[in-house]
């Protein structure tokens, strides 16, 4: 994974990821975002600590920084504080930094638009069904009950995001096998999170629709 | 203000100016030892009023003296183009019916408005202005200037601001960097000086609203997100204001006058003077005069205020969703910024006042406020302030159209820029050369309903069976909010061609030769002055001989003296008219060698003259 080239500008061996550990000048940036941000690939981070490398990095990368400098190292910059921010972004949001450890390691997430209602959400998908046609039927009647089964989905989706925590840090502890076992939980624990969160969804659109 | 900790230690350095291209006024500011300076006119003015008017001799009157050209020639006099910037006719066809811009024939890809005989596209007009300014920090500062931040609103997409860059460079402007009109203003600020919290700016300008929620974390002014609405603004007031003040003259004269351009503008000057006297008075009067005949209509606050509470609140919704994107509550917002002349307006005071909660600062003009942090941007860029950086974000998601032209959004609103997405594209039929992709920019969930920004075609893909081919494509918004893109095949690693088709706006080649034809242009111009003082000097030295003749030194030449003089004087005249400024000069030269004599002779008749009326005792 470690991204080893040499200093495009004063051709040390080994420059390093971001700066030239020699002459430090900016190199061509690692599109890791963990290397990037000079992280261990663990699941369950510290989001005070990232925003704070965040701002470091934005100050030593931004273009505004580069305006004055050459064109190769513009681009760097350009380069560089483009995965910054992507990176970043996906990082501070403890459902995409699973989804994109996932990817790495190998796990399609999301591709597969998951239309099978997980077995466990049978009775209350088909109650739901059951209440949106009502609403559409002009019944104005099911709106408390609909009110209820969002905000029992809503529980739903806390109880789910205490369990990914605690997967997240099993994660972390985890080597090799076990790793991976812990990472097809998380991914099916990420369906289910889905395909709830798209309930909640489908249920604030007709209401909106109702409202509006 | 804060104090701004600057290091002019490599002040040889070209300067950066920065630039508030408004839709009312435009103002250029620069950073001083001290802090963001206004660049004042020669005059002492501090802003142009975005205004452009085609003279006669085919040069441009912008600004002030404009302003009078409105009402005298409004055929060849624009103003508030800025709503025209990076927009189609589709776009526009509702301000049409409210602004006298005269669309030319050929319209289609990129507006042409019509001025006199002539047609101008909204970049050439916006970059007369952007000249103006530049002319006049070149005389303040005393020194070329090349280089140029320029502020935009923060909602313009794509289009609008490629438009405003494209006017920089048509104005000699390296645009260095784009930057959000809030954005600047809480530059120019300085709120840092409390180093952490939340600010919300809001900017009713002439034609554009932006609401912006900041982050301030030790100098970083981090935005979590902005909205707006790219056609809200006074202008909307000022239409409203005038639709009334037409009707009430319709009926009390009994004439139409809406059709009349000269009428409508002189109409327009009376309710804005009524509009900006209302901020500060309960009530006012709308006093013109026009052919002769004398309208005044008493207008008073409550009633001016029910005639624009809709458009205050249309500002409202903006800001809700920007807070809700941020997800933060009104009392999360440490403080309020007020940036824009529509924001004197009492009630819009008042309802941003109701809407954060909080008594919102409005110490700094509200119309200098955005070129004041234009300045400190470029003194960032140029390395003169290290201690403050800004991160922006792109007002707009950017998508692809897919099957059945829903769009698959890319890169989401309120990312902070630069920001990027990588795409795999693949063919559909068996040797497919080319790949066509659909951008779009906005929240809708069909493309139709969505801004189109550009067609890529990814050309010359080897011909392989169907799905087989692997094309990369990276998208990149910059810290301009400007995107680009690029392509490589996966397979062969090579970089792939992709040819760009803007939907609206210049393309690269128009902006080219507009370039091209304004450094030409100034070329003939500097010609043409220099031609033209070589024969004002021409004609001065050949009056001042002729005037020389009849005097008494003159007959103290010899022969020789005088021949030599009169040949130098025919020679002159040879080259009066070659146009030529170097040739003219040479035999000024020469004239002025063979008058030496002449010269001496005339000193010493004027000091024997002077003389002989003193009297020595």
């Amino acid at each position: 994974m470690a991204h080893v080239h040499d200093c495009w500008h004063c051709g040390a061996k080994d420059a390093a990821s971001l700066f030239c550990r020699y002459c430090n000048t900016i190199q061509p940036p690692t599109p890791d975002y963990y290397e990037f941000f000079d992280l261990p690939r663990r699941l369950a981070l510290d989001p005070e600590e990232l925003k704070n490398r965040f701002y470091t990095l934005s100050r030593l990368l931004h273009p505004d920084r580069y305006t004055r400098r050459s064109e190769q190292e513009q681009r760097f910059s350009l380069e560089a504080s483009s995965i910054l921010n992507d990176a970043y972004r996906v990082l501070k949001d403890p459902i995409q930094r699973a989804e994109y450890v996932l990817r790495q390691e190998g796990f399609p997430v999301g591709d597969q638009r998951n239309r099978d209602v997980p077995p466990e959400l049978l009775e209350e998908v088909f109650e739901l069904n059951m209440a949106l046609d009502e609403l559409r039927g002009g019944d104005l009647d099911v709106l408390p009950q609909l009110e209820q089964m969002r905000r029992k989905f809503l529980d739903m989706l806390s109880a789910i995001d205490r369990d990914l925590e605690a997967l997240f840090r099993r994660h972390d502890d985890a080597q090799g096998d076990e790793r991976r076992q812990v990472l097809a939980e998380i991914r099916s624990t990420l369906n289910r999170r889905r395909y709830i969160s798209n309930l909640v969804q489908e249920v604030d659109k007709q209401l909106t629709a109702r409202n509006a | 203000m804060s104090t701004f900790q600057i290091d002019f230690s490599s002040a040889t350095r070209k300067r950066i100016i920065g630039i508030d291209l408004g839709t009312t006024n435009s103002l250029a500011a620069f950073m001083d030892l001290t802090g963001p300076e206004i660049i004042p006119g020669p005059d002492g003015s501090r802003m142009v009023p975005s205004i452009v008017s085609l003279a006669d001799d085919g040069s441009f009157v912008v600004g002030e003296p404009a302003r009078r050209l409105l009402i005298d020639r409004p055929d060849r006099t624009v103003y508030s183009v800025k709503r025209l910037m990076g927009r189609g006719l589709e776009d526009v066809k509702d301000e049409l019916k409210l602004f006298p811009f005269r669309i030319a024939e050929g319209s289609e890809q990129v507006i042409r408005l019509q001025l006199g005989d002539r047609t101008f596209t909204p970049p050439e007009i916006s970059a007369q202005i952007l000249k103006e300014l530049k002319r006049r920090a070149e005389l303040h500062l005393g020194e070329e200037i090349t280089q140029a931040v320029i502020t935009v609103p923060a909602y313009f997409n794509d289009a609008q601001r490629q438009a405003t860059r494209d006017a920089g460079r048509i104005a000699g402007l390296e645009v260095l960097r784009l930057v959000n009109e809030p954005t600047a203003a809480s530059l120019a600020y300085g709120l840092d000086k409390r180093r952490e919290g939340i600010i919300a700016v809001y900017d009713l300008g002439g034609g554009t609203f932006d609401i912006s929620i900041l982050r301030l974390h030790e100098g970083i002014f981090e935005v979590l997100a902005t909205n707006g609405d790219t056609h809200l603004g006074g202008d909307d007031i000022d239409n409203r204001l005038l639709a009334i003040a037409l009707e009430d003259i319709a009926s009390e004269w009994g004439e139409d006058l809406s059709h009349n351009g000269e009428a409508v503008q002189t109409i327009r000057q009376a309710v804005i003077r009524a509009k900006e006297e209302l901020s500060f008075r309960p009530v006012t009067v709308i006093d013109l005069e026009y052919g002769g005949r004398r309208y005044q209509r008493e207008l008073r606050r409550e009633l001016f205020e029910n005639l624009i509470r809709d458009i205050v609140d249309r500002t409202l919704g903006p800001c809700r969703q920007a807070m809700r994107d941020a997800g933060l509550e009104p009392e999360q917002i440490d403080e309020v910024v007020l940036v824009g002349g529509s924001t004197r307006i009492p009630m819009v005071r008042r309802a941003v006042e109701t809407l954060f909660k909080a008594k919102p600062h409005s110490e700094l003009n509200p119309d200098e406020v955005v070129a004041l942090g234009a300045a400190v941007q470029a003194a960032i860029l140029a390395g003169d302030v290290k201690d403050k950086l800004l991160l922006d974000v792109t007002p707009l998601s950017l998508g692809i159209e897919t099957m059945g032209g829903v769009v698959s959004k890319l890169i989401h609103r309120n990312s902070t820029i630069p920001a990027s997405a990588t795409e795999v594209f693949t063919t559909s039929v068996d040797g497919q050369r080319n790949v066509l992709i659909h951008v779009v920019q906005g929240e809708r969930e069909l493309a139709k309903d969505c801004r189109s920004l550009a067609r890529f075609d990814l050309k010359d893909i080897e011909p392989l069976p169907a799905g087989m081919a692997r094309i990369e494509v990276r998208f990149l918004i910059d810290a301009n909010g400007i995107l680009s893109v690029t392509a490589r095949d996966l397979r062969s690693g090579k970089e792939q061609t992709v040819e760009v088709k803007p939907s609206y706006g210049l393309t690269e080649e128009q902006v080219e030769a507009m370039i091209r034809e304004s450094y030409e242009k100034a070329e003939e111009d500097l010609r043409e002055r220099q031609v033209r003082e070589a024969r004002v000097e021409a004609d001065n030295i050949l009056a001042a001989v002729e005037k020389a003749r009849s005097s008494d030194a003159w007959l103290e030449l010899t022969d020789e003296e005088r021949a030599a003089i009169d040949a130098a004087i025919n020679e002159l005249q040879m080259v009066y008219h070659s146009g030529d400024h170097l040739l003219i000069r040479d035999r000024i030269g020469k004239l002025d060698n063979a008058t030496r004599k002449l010269a001496e002779n005339m000193m010493n008749t004027a000091v024997r003259e002077a003389l002989k009326g003193t009297k020595i005792d």
